[in-house]
């Protein structure tokens, strides 16, 4: 009986929200390493994106809300997603018409187009600052529990409580979707087999007669949606902030850089590496070792390695150990 | 005499302001093979490549077909009928041997695809067999026959390879060598660059001896392996 108790709130406080984590982390990291594998610069300004998304899918659900529409014990921001979406993929397509163009026939040095990508991200972020504010948003509806705790305790009659909340859930069912869609369209389509083509060998690509231009408007096309549906998983889940979205680039890159730039593969197992790592490092163990060990054992401490504050070391942590010893990522061929 | 299939002309160029080519001139026939031999740094790769539009000409000229296609990018060049393999990073690494195939056959829009698959895996029957595994776990020669196939998927009316035998084992060479005559016999101009000189001459119609970027002798391979001189300087004796 202990054994499933310390099992119940193992799940309830570190495998079921860093599933949820986890999944959101993946979408973001994807995005960074299609652009990194096919424009081949880190797009600082990802984070920024996945505001920009996060923003007008808040926009429309708040329309939606408005007009009385929703989707039953579901998010309404759901519903709004693809028009977020659609939203975001304009504005990243018109970016690069207006400002990573120039800097590709220029044939520029990924290092400027980082930089590049820092403008971007500030001229985005004060973009998102203007249209929603800076203030925490909450835009999650519907049921708000998938698995009340107490519902829990009453049918197994442990004395902990799991709870799992339907944004969690959501997180974690929306990520394979759209990963298997991903997965799908590079590994079976046409125009997926040429971006993957292009980021192996951009040469012999052209030889080949792909149009660098369709692969690269593809691949924002890609990153905008992956953006703004981590972005929206990650506000349903916690809330809305911008400040903490422009944080988030630091785990989704450390996730990237993990799994090795360029390898979608590595991006995800980077994602759950990151998720995991944050939440057993900063997560208080001392309930869980209650049902394993006699109370004597204890003692006073929380069994809490790193205060949550300080998560986001964790991230750097593993991205500095990772750079020093296998700086291709666990994928990662180049 | 009619002019030659495809034939660059009194080349002059270079990739920058030093010209490395000086009135080269290049040709080959329908269904035959020419051969570019030379010493280290004599422009045999920097000919071919000017053949194939990836320098600019100061002087001269490259017709296809009696087509002047001089101005035209690499590309177009392709979509005209020109294959080319690279000597190095010509295949897609990360990639299935059947996707490095299907690549090649970007630009076909027509639905024969599968058939010249299917002409390509009779040529190469290891590449049948290796179908799905990533062409970046594959050998050397094996790497080759992917590269070349995947030339051959544009259905090219001219085949150009850079050293396709470049550090590949002598007998791999040989078979690829063998499948080289084949690809010629069907109908398909084969412009080569190599340095196994002595072979690459056995199975050349035409061969150029070029160096410091000028064409020295220009004969059929037979009468290039019996010229003493060419022998002496640049067979080995």
């Amino acid at each position: 009986m202990d054994i499933l108790n310390a099992l119940t709130a193992f799940a309830n406080f570190i495998l079921v929200p860093g599933l949820a984590y986890g999944s959101q982390l993946a979408l973001g990291a994807l995005g960074v390493t299609l652009v990194f594998g096919v424009l081949r610069f880190s797009n600082f300004a990802h984070g920024d994106t996945m505001a920009f998304g996060t923003a007008f899918v808040i926009m429309f659900t708040w329309w939606f809300q408005s007009m009385g529409i929703s989707f039953g014990p579901l998010p309404t921001a759901l519903l709004a997603l693809p028009f977020g979406i659609a939203v975001t993929a304009a504005f990243v397509l018109g970016t690069d018409r207006v400002v990573y163009r120039f800097y590709r026939q220029q044939k520029a040095k990924p290092i400027i187009l980082v930089i590049v990508s820092t403008g971007v991200m500030f001229v985005m972020n004060g973009l998102v600052r203007i249209l929603i504010g800076t203030s925490e948003r909450n835009f999650a509806d519907g049921e708000r529990m998938l698995l009340n705790p107490q519902d829990w305790k009453a049918w197994t009659g442990l004395a902990e409580p799991l709870a799992i909340k339907t944004t969690a859930v959501v997180s974690i069912v929306v990520a394979v979707l759209s990963v298997a869609l991903l997965f799908w369209f590079l590994q079976k389509t046409r125009t997926g087999k040429s971006m993957r083509a292009y980021s192996d060998n951009e040469d012999l690509a052209l030889l080949s007669g792909i149009n660098p231009d369709k692969v690269v408007a593809v691949t924002w096309v890609l990153a905008a949606a992956l953006a703004t549906i981590c972005g929206t998983l990650y506000g349903l889940d916690k809330s809305f902030r911008i400040t903490v979205y422009f944080g988030l680039l630091m785990p989704i890159f450390a996730a990237a850089i993990v799994g090795g730039l360029g390898s979608p593969l590595g991006a995800i197992v980077g994602g759950f590496v990151i998720a995991f790592s944050e939440l057993i490092i900063t997560s208080a163990w001392k309930k869980i070792g209650s049902y394993l060990l006699p109370d004597s054992w204890l003692g006073d401490g929380l069994y809490q390695a790193l205060s949550t504050d300080y998560k986001v070391a964790v991230s750097f942590a593993i991205l500095i150990i990772v750079l020093l010893f296998k700086p291709t990522g666990i994928y990662g061929a180049k | 005499m009619a002019e030659p299939f495809l034939i660059g002309e009194a080349m002059t160029g270079g990739y920058g302001p030093v010209d490395i080519l000086h009135s080269c001139t290049i040709a080959v026939e329908k269904g035959e093979i020419a051969v570019i031999v030379g010493p280290n740094g004599a422009g045999k790769s920097t000919a071919m490549k000017a053949v194939f539009g990836m320098l600019n000409l100061r002087q001269g000229a490259v017709r296809l077909g009696g087509e002047d296609i001089t101005k035209l990018s690499p590309q177009a060049r392709v979509r005209k009928g020109m294959g080319f393999v690279p000597q190095t990073s010509n295949i897609f690494t990360s990639m299935t041997v059947e996707e490095n195939l299907e690549m090649g056959a970007f630009i076909r829009s027509d639905d024969t695809i599968a058939q010249t698959m299917e002409q390509v895996y009779d040529l190469f029957p290891i590449l049948r067999e290796k179908r799905h595994q990533p062409a970046g776990q594959l050998s050397g020669g094996q790497r080759q026959q992917v590269a070349v196939g995947r030339a051959l998927m544009t259905q090219p009316r001219v085949l150009m390879l850079d050293e396709p035998t470049a550090g590949v084992s002598p007998i791999v060479m040989d078979e690829l060598f063998d499948r080289i005559i084949e690809i010629a016999r069907t109908g398909i101009s084969i412009l080569m660059v190599e340095q196994n000189a002595r072979q690459a001459l056995e199975i050349a119609d035409k061969g150029y001896v070029l160096v410091q970027g000028s064409n020295r002798f220009t004969d059929t391979g037979k009468a290039l392996l019996a010229d003493p001189e060419v022998r002496k300087s640049f067979l080995g004796g």
